[in-house]
C-alpha cells in the first residue's frame, strides 16, 4: 500500500501573532514545527505500512527551511519525502494550496491513500485535505478516528462527529484528514535520526510541476485577505459590591449613564 | 561544557531528553508511589534504538566496533542514562540494568550465544539481568551458595538470588553459581538462563526507598536445568566475569548518578527563582547562591570523569579497574550530597512528597550501595595504587 502523507510546517504556538501593518503571520523568535495534527496522519501512515508494507512518502509545500519539517517525519519512519518549494507559491490560499499539491501527487503517480492532518494549527481551515481529493476527484473522508479495515481498494473508517462517529465505507484510492484520537504519534527512532541527516530530500519547484502561473500563488488564490488583524482586549468590568437594594441601583445609574 | 561528541551522541542526547522530557517525567511520580514497572516507557526506549547503542552491528545493535575489539558504546549508554536519570532515577536503572546483564554476554558469549541473544537485547524486545547477589553473599560475593551440578548435557542449579534488578521482567539472566566450591572464588562460573527454564522462578518483590518504578525481586533456582550450551566462557570464569562486567558497567552507575543529581540542580535552581522570601527570590542570596554554585560544580567534575573513563573503555583500554570503581564512586557521593542540598534549597516543601524532589534524595541513595558499595569501591581503587606502586 503507497501513502502519501500532507504535512505543514507551523509556528509551535496556539496564539498566532498578526503583523497589522502587513496581514502576515510574525514567524519571528517562534520555533517552527509540524503541524501537530499531521503528526497523526505520519503516524498512521507508518503503522499501515508496518501492517501492509508498501511505501509512505510525505510533501509539504512552503519555504526552503520546510525541509527540517520533512527531516522529522524520515526520522519517525517515513520513506521518502518531497519538498514543494518556488518563490511563486508565495500568497498561495487553501484553492492554490490544494491546487499545487494535487498537481505533486499526480506527479509522485502511484498511490493508494493519503492522508493529512484535520487541519493547521495556524491557519485552521481545514480546507486543504478535502481541497486536494477534489482536485484529484477522488473519495475523501475527513475527522477519521479509527481505520477499521483497509486494503488496496477499500476502506472502512469511523468518522469522527460531535455526537459520537459514522461508519463510512469507501472505495481507494481515497483522501483521508485524521484526528488526534486515532494514535498516539511515536518519538523518533536513532537509526530514523541517522537516515534522516543523510536523506536526500527531492525539491519540485512550479515549472517540475507544469504548472500554469494564473493558478498558483497569489494569483491562482480566488480568497484575497484584505485585513487580518487581533480584535481589540475587552475592556474590564465593574463590579459592584454590597447590599441587593444598593447595588441594583447603583447598576441601573451606571447602566443609564453608559449606555442608554 | 562541551564534551565534543560525535554527531550521533548528539542526536542520542537530544533524543534521551525528548524522551525524558515528554514521556518520562509525566509518569515517574505515578510509577513511584505505586511502584510500577514502567512497561510503556521501556516499548518506547526500544522503539527508539536505545537498546541497540552498545550492541554490535553485526548482532542487530548499532555500534559500530573497529576490528578486534569487543565492547563498546560505554560513553553513549552514560549519555542515555544520564539523560533518562534527570527525569527518573527508578526507570533509567531498568534501562541500564538490561545492558549489565548484557555486558557479560558481549565480552565472553561464543559467536553461537551472541547470535542466539543479542539481536533480541538490542531490539528491545527482551530486557536482561544479571545476578550474583546472594542473601549471605553482598559485598563478599566468594560466598555464594547458589550451586552448578554438570549432569550430562545439562547443569542444574540449586540456590536464591536476591536484590535483582529486573528480576521477574527481564527474560535473560546472566546468573553466577559454584561449579566447584573447593575451588573458592575460583570455582564460580556464569551461566545464561532464560525465564521459563523449569525450576527457574521468582520470589518476593522488594519494596525499597527509592528507584521505585524498577522491580527487584528474588531468583529461585530449585534443581533448575540448564543447558551446558548456556556456560559463558568457560567454567571457573565467573568472578573474572563479574570483575570485567562490573569494569564496563560501572560507569552506567556513575551516569545515572549524575543524571540524578542534575535534575535535582533543574528543580532546585527553578525553585529558588520563584521562592519568595523577605520580600525577594531566595536565588538572590548569596547562602543559596553559594549551595548551587557548589552542586554545579561537583555535577560538572563528576560528569567529566563518568565520560573521560567511558571514552577510556570504548578506546579499547581494559584495565579500567581503579578508574571505573572511581567514576562510580565520586559520582554517586556528589549525587548523595548534590540532592541532600537540593531538598534543602526547596526547605520544607522539599520534604513533602507533593513536590518531586525528594524523589530524587531517595533515589540517589542507591547509586552509593548498588554495583559494589562505595567501600568496596575504594577497596578495589586502593588495591590498584597499591599494585601500581610495587611494580
Amino acid at each position: 500500500m503507497n501513502i502519501i502523507v500532507c504535512i505543514k510546517q507551523v509556528p509551535e504556538t496556539t496564539e498566532v501573532k498578526i503583523n497589522p501593518e502587513t496581514n502576515t503571520l510574525i514567524r519571528e523568535g517562534v520555533k517552527s514545527i509540524i503541524n501537530p495534527f499531521d503528526m497523526y496522519a505520519i503516524e498512521e501512515a507508518i503503522r499501515l505500512k508496518e501492517k501492509y508494507g508498501g511505501k509512505t512518502t510525505v510533501i509539504t509545500m512552503g519555504p526552503p527551511q520546510a525541509e527540517e519539517a520533512l527531516r522529522e517525519a524520515i526520522a519517525m519512519g517515513i520513506d521518502e519525502a518531497i519538498l514543494i518549494t518556488d518563490r511563486c507559491f508565495a500568497g498561495s490560499d487553501t484553492w492554490a494550496t490544494s491546487f499545487t499539491l494535487s498537481n505533486a501527487i499526480k506527479k509522485i503517480g502511484d498511490f493508494d491513500l493519503i492522508l493529512c492532518g484535520k487541519q493547521a494549527s495556524d491557519g485552521d481551515t481545514a480546507q486543504v485535505g478535502p481541497g486536494i481529493s477534489a482536485h484529484l476527484n477522488i473519495p475523501q473522508v475527513t475527522y477519521v478516528k479509527k481505520i477499521r479495515e483497509i486494503n488496496k481498494n477499500y476502506a472502512c473508517v469511523e468518522r469522527m462527529t460531535e455526537e459520537g462517529f459514522e461508519v463510512i465505507s469507501t472505495s481507494l484510492p481515497s483522501l483521508f484528514t485524521v484526528v488526534k484520537e486515532i494514535n498516539e504519534p511515536r518519538l523518533p527512532s536513532l537509526r530514523g535520526l541517522m537516515r534522516a541527516k543523510q536523506a536526500k530530500i527531492l525539491r519540485w519547484s512550479a515549472k517540475d510541476l507544469e504548472l500554469p502561473e494564473d493558478k498558483i500563488g497569489l494569483k491562482g488564490s480566488p480568497t484575497q485577505v484584505i485585513k487580518i488583524f487581533t480584535p481589540p482586549q475587552r475592556p474590564k468590568g465593574t463590579i459592584f459590591h454590597g447590599e441587593t437594594n444598593e447595588v441594583v441601583e447603583k447598576l441601573v445609574e451606571a447602566l443609564k449613564k453608559e449606555i442608554i | 561544557m562541551d564534551y565534543l561528541f560525535t554527531e550521533g551522541q548528539k542526536l542520542l542526547q537530544e533524543l534521551c531528553r525528548q524522551i525524558a522530557e515528554e514521556k518520562i517525567s509525566k509518569v515517574a511520580k505515578e510509577l513511584d508511589e505505586k511502584e510500577e514497572f514502567p512497561y510503556e516507557i521501556m516499548k518506547v526506549l526500544a522503539q527508539s534504538d536505545l537498546f541497540a547503542i552498545y550492541i554490535p552491528q553485526q548482532y542487530g545493535g548499532l555500534l559500530e566496533l573497529p576490528e578486534g575489539r569487543t565492547v563498546g558504546g560505554v560513553l553513549d549508554l552514560c549519555i542515555a542514562t544520564e539523560e533518562l536519570s534527570r527525569a527518573c532515577g527508578g526507570i533509567a536503572v531498568c534501562y541500564a540494568a538490561s545492558a549489565l546483564g548484557t555486558f557479560p554476554i558481549i565480552l565472553y558469549g561464543s559467536e553461537e550465544q551472541k547470535r542466539k541473544y543479542l539481536p533480541d537485547l538490542a531490539k528491545g524486545k527482551k530486557l536482561a539481568a544479571f545476578a550474583i547477589t546472594e542473601p549471605e553473599a553482598g559485598s563478599d560475593a566468594s560466598s555464594i551458595k547458589t550451586s552448578a551440578k554438570k549432569e550430562g548435557n545439562y547443569y542444574i542449579l540449586n540456590g536464591v538470588k536476591h536484590f535483582i534488578t529486573n528480576g521477574g521482567e527481564a527474560e535473560i539472566y546472566v546468573v553466577i553459581a559454584m561449579t566447584d566450591k573447593t575451588k573458592g572464588p575460583r570455582g564460580a562460573s556464569a551461566f545464561i538462563v532464560e525465564k521459563g527454564t523449569p525450576g527457574f522462578s521468582f520470589g518476593k518483590k522488594e519494596e525499597k526507598l527509592g528507584i521505585r518504578a524498577s522491580v527487584t525481586r528474588e531468583l529461585i533456582f530449585d534443581n533448575c536445568k540448564v543447558p551446558s550450551d548456556n556456560l559463558l566462557g568457560k567454567e571457573g570464569l565467573g568472578f573474572i566475569i563479574t570483575m570485567k562486567t562490573f569494569d564496563v558497567s560501572r560507569p552506567g552507575v556513575a551516569a545515572q548518578a549524575v543524571g540524578i543529581a542534575q535534575g535535582a540542580l533543574d528543580l532546585a535552581l527553578k525553585y529558588a527563582k520563584e521562592r519568595y522570601q523577605f520580600g525577594k527570590p531566595i536565588s538572590s542570596f548569596q547562602g543559596i547562591q553559594w549551595m548551587l554554585a557548589d552542586m554545579a560544580t561537583q555535577i560538572e567534575a563528576a560528569r567529566s570523569l563518568v565520560y573521560s573513563v567511558a571514552k577510556m573503555i570504548d578506546s579499547g583500554n581494559t584495565s579500567v579497574s581503579k578508574e571505573s570503581a572511581m567514576a562510580k564512586l565520586f559520582a554517586s557521593d556528589v549525587a548523595m550530597r548534590v540532592t541532600t542540598d537540593a531538598v534543602q534549597i526547596f526547605g520544607g516543601y522539599g520534604y513533602m512528597r507533593d513536590y518531586p524532589i525528594e524523589k530524587y534524595m531517595r533515589d540517589a541513595k542507591i547509586t552509593q550501595i548498588y554495583e559494589g558499595t562505595n567501600q568496596i569501591q575504594r577497596n578495589i581503587i586502593a588495591l590498584q595504587l597499591i599494585k601500581e606502586m610495587a611494580k
